[in-house]
């Protein structure tokens, strides 16, 4: 029975344990495993190479993905470390240039020392990648939307021109998930997470994913990750498919609530801009809906007068002043002091992640609770 | 704060200390006695533990009532709670009463002479005939397991007022986001939070929440001194889950009425059970005293066989007992949760063997209706 996407998340690859019957995979809390005999092994060794319950979850992201195989990692950012070692020295790599700044600190603290170079452009726009392509360009790496500015890349555009030049596309899916975005689909080699957020969705659990396309790369991301090791632990593996269950219930009302809470920022005077793509003037909006089946729960906008930051930031009462997104809770966060923090002044401005920039995960209250918030905060 | 709001911010979210928006699980059984003979909030974890008085304190707030307990299965909730009385006093409990609590009454329970009355709750006339001198409290399940029978709760917490009898209300079905019985008058108010507050199908627990202090003492002497207190772990699980029991239960009701009226539809299908339904008797009643027709519905088929031949075509369905969680279970209940009742008191009430529970899920609605088609072909 050929399932849709919404009882896919809850059935995930397995649905129950063939063993008992039980409806929850077991939590495999072992790190080593009992050979039956020499030279003779029951598909699992030592749980850095393989654990029955993150299998589980590796493969249910990536048959939500659609994909060949998928891998967890003890956070989002160990999950891009992985995928970066599929790199050389003197290989060139192209980024949307308004990413989260973890990932632009690993590359340029971490992985230029290490002969990587990197070019960060709009990726919005096709003729930046298209001028962007170097000899040695052997990858791509966008988000989109992007953090915090919310761009839309065109997908299957910058894929074509991927192919074209034998270089690695890669995509952090993490603002709209596979329930809303699948980018295999369009073209994309290999898909990244920060599982942290929606997938796990409850705000508890630190996780990274990553789903390839091919076998070929499959084999070299299985190498490297029992090589470097930094696998999912088997518990948390176990909260984010208890997470993923939930993805759409919890989805669909973070959107419905993230439409009604854009449009009044959008219609208060103290705000001056709102960045959301489901705004039918934001520049990504049509590429988004070609692309995507919704338009996620992340918003961010500019207040008018910088001054009223530190009164914002301190009067939220619901709203939790925190880092992080993709939670049933929602959250406030200050690009340029805490997820941006790594990004040169220069890049930031450019971009508008300046001081009167805020940006806000919503989650699943009751939306005129959130919007009572945000009005009494905004003084 | 609407109710969807305050299942994710009700005081119980926040570590004070740190600020984690996620409470830590206090895996420990013991704490540092800092000044001898000075009291501190914590000293056991039977007595107290801090990630479980944060689930209690949660569901208390969702009650509306002074104080929570929470235990290790709803049947322990069930028993603590039936231990507060003494030996010779006497309850009320409705007959159909999920099979579990049936059992305990009528075999565990009556040993310690512990007495008790089955009666049909939903005919208000029966009641006062069965008030006796040493009658303590009438225990309630509404909407009832299986045959989702309606009790009117108003009424019946007036008769009880009169009698001075605690009102018990196993919640399990309704859940606090769409029934509070405390605020139409009951005293005590149990759950089966393995079933929608758990909403996974992943864990074993149960809760209580009293009305006053008073009836919160005589309950936290018994979790205390008898012991079966829900882990901390389990207590945590059982917060997360709490975060999202509106988005999955408006997903899940809102599937389940689109089921029950495909159910009507079907052939091979004789009776539907299900409180939305405009001719479900109580129905009027329901809404009076919950916001919703909850997620679990009950059917018969036309024969037997029918009802085997869909347990063995089903297959998005899980065949499983419990209910209350994202995936979808089909029960029977004769082998199943009915099954510690006597065969007699099954036909008496209806319970035979051509009636499937279902617990319906947060799958698509689509994907149901095609397996539902073809087990039932």
């Amino acid at each position: 029975m050929t399932l849709r996407l919404d009882s896919l998340l809850v059935h995930g690859y397995k649905g129950s344990d063939d063993y008992t019957g039980s409806v929850s995979f077991p939590i495999y809390q072992s790190a080593t495993f009992r050979h039956p005999g020499l030279n003779r092994s029951t598909g699992y060794d030592y749980s850095r190479s393989e654990n029955p319950t993150r299998e589980q979850l590796e493969n249910t992201i990536a048959l939500l993905e659609e994909g060949t195989k998928g891998f967890a990692f003890s956070s989002g950012m160990a999950a891009i470390s992985t995928v970066m070692e599929l790199f050389s020295p003197g290989d060139h790599i192209i980024v949307s240039e308004d990413l989260y700044g973890g990932t632009y600190r690993l590359f340029e603290e971490i992985l230029k020392k290490r002969g990587l170079e990197f070019s960060y452009i709009d990726s919005s726009t096709q003729a930046n990648l298209e001028h962007s392509v170097q000899p040695n360009t052997r990858g791509i790496f966008i988000e989109t939307p992007t953090n915090p500015m919310m761009r839309v890349t065109d997908i299957s555009a910058a894929a074509g021109l991927a192919a074209t030049n034998e270089i690695k596309l890669i995509v952090d899916n993490t603002f709209l998930t596979p329930y809303y975005q699948r980018p295999l689909t369009l073209g994309a080699d290999i898909v990244v997470h920060s599982g942290t957020k929606y997938l796990g969705g409850h705000n508890d659990t630190l996780a990274g994913l990553l789903v390839v396309k091919d076998d070929e790369t499959a084999e070299q991301i299985k190498v490297i990750q029992k090589s470097i090791g930094a696998v999912l632990a088997p518990f948390d593996s176990w909260l984010i498919l208890r997470g993923i269950k939930t993805l759409a219930v919890r989805l669909d009302k973070q959107q419905a609530n993230a439409l009604q809470i854009a449009d009044w920022l959008n219609n208060d005077l103290r705000v001056e801009r709102v960045y959301y793509v489901g705004l039918p003037d934001h520049p990504g909006y049509v590429i988004c809906k070609k692309q995507s089946s919704g338009f996620g729960g992340m918003i961010s906008f500019a207040v008018r007068d910088q001054q009223s930051i530190e009164k914002i930031l301190n009067n939220v009462k619901l709203l939790s002043f925190a880092e992080s997104l993709g939670g049933v809770e929602s959250l406030i966060t200050y690009p340029v002091l805490q997820t941006h923090a790594a990004i040169p002044e220069h890049i930031r401005c450019r971009l508008g992640v300046d001081e009167k920039l805020l940006r806000l995960s919503v989650g699943i209250e009751n939306s005129l609770d959130i919007i009572a918030d945000l009005d009494q905060a905004l003084g | 704060m609407k109710f969807g709001t305050r299942l994710l911010h009700n005081g119980n979210e926040i570590d004070d200390k740190t600020g984690a928006l996620s409470i830590p699980i206090y895996q420990v059984a013991t704490f540092n006695q800092a000044n001898l003979g000075q009291q501190q909030e914590f000293d056991y974890s039977r007595s107290g533990n801090p990630t479980r008085k944060a689930l209690e304190s949660t569901i208390a707030i969702l009650e509306g009532g002074a104080a929570g307990f929470a235990f290790s299965s709803g049947m322990a909730a069930t028993s603590s709670v039936l231990s507060i009385f003494n030996a010779g006093d006497h309850i009320i409990v409705c007959e159909d009463v999920y099979g579990g609590t049936y059992r305990a009454v009528s075999q565990m329970f009556s040993r310690f002479d512990l007495q008790a009355t089955f009666i049909d709750a939903s005919d208000l006339v029966v009641i006062p005939g069965v008030i006796k001198t040493n009658t303590k409290a009438i225990f309630l399940e509404t909407p009832s397991n299986p045959l989702l029978k309606i009790t009117d709760l108003a009424a019946v917490i007036k008769i009880a007022q009169a009698h001075n009898l605690l009102v018990i209300v196993d919640n399990t079905f309704m859940s606090p986001y769409l029934q509070r019985p405390l605020e139409l008058g009951a005293d005590i108010v149990i759950h089966s939070a393995t079933k929608f507050i758990g909403g996974h199908s992943d864990v074993v627990g149960g809760l209580v929440v009293a009305r006053d202090e008073a009836l919160a003492q005589r309950i936290y002497a018994i979790q205390n001194g008898f012991g079966a207190i829900l882990g901390p772990q389990d207590s945590w699980l059982l917060l997360r889950g709490l975060k999202t029991l509106k988005v999955r239960m408006d997903v899940q009701q809102k599937n389940a009425g689109i089921l029950a009226d495909w159910l009507t539809q079907n052939p091979a299908v004789a009776e539907v059970f299900y409180p939305a339904l405009p001719d479900h008797p109580g129905r009027e009643i329901h809404y009076n005293q919950a916001d919703g027709a909850g997620a679990v519905l009950s059917f018969k088929t036309t024969t037997v066989g029918q009802a085997l031949g869909f347990f063995s075509k089903v297959s998005l369905a899980a065949v499983a007992v419990s209910l209350g969680g994202v995936e979808t279970i089909a029960s029977y209940p004769v082998r199943m949760s009915h099954a510690s009742m006597p065969l007699e008191q099954r036909i008496k009430l209806g319970i035979t063997d051509n009636l499937i529970r279902i617990s319906v899920g947060i799958e698509d609605i689509n994907d149901l209706l095609t397996d539902f088609e073809q087990a039932l072909a």
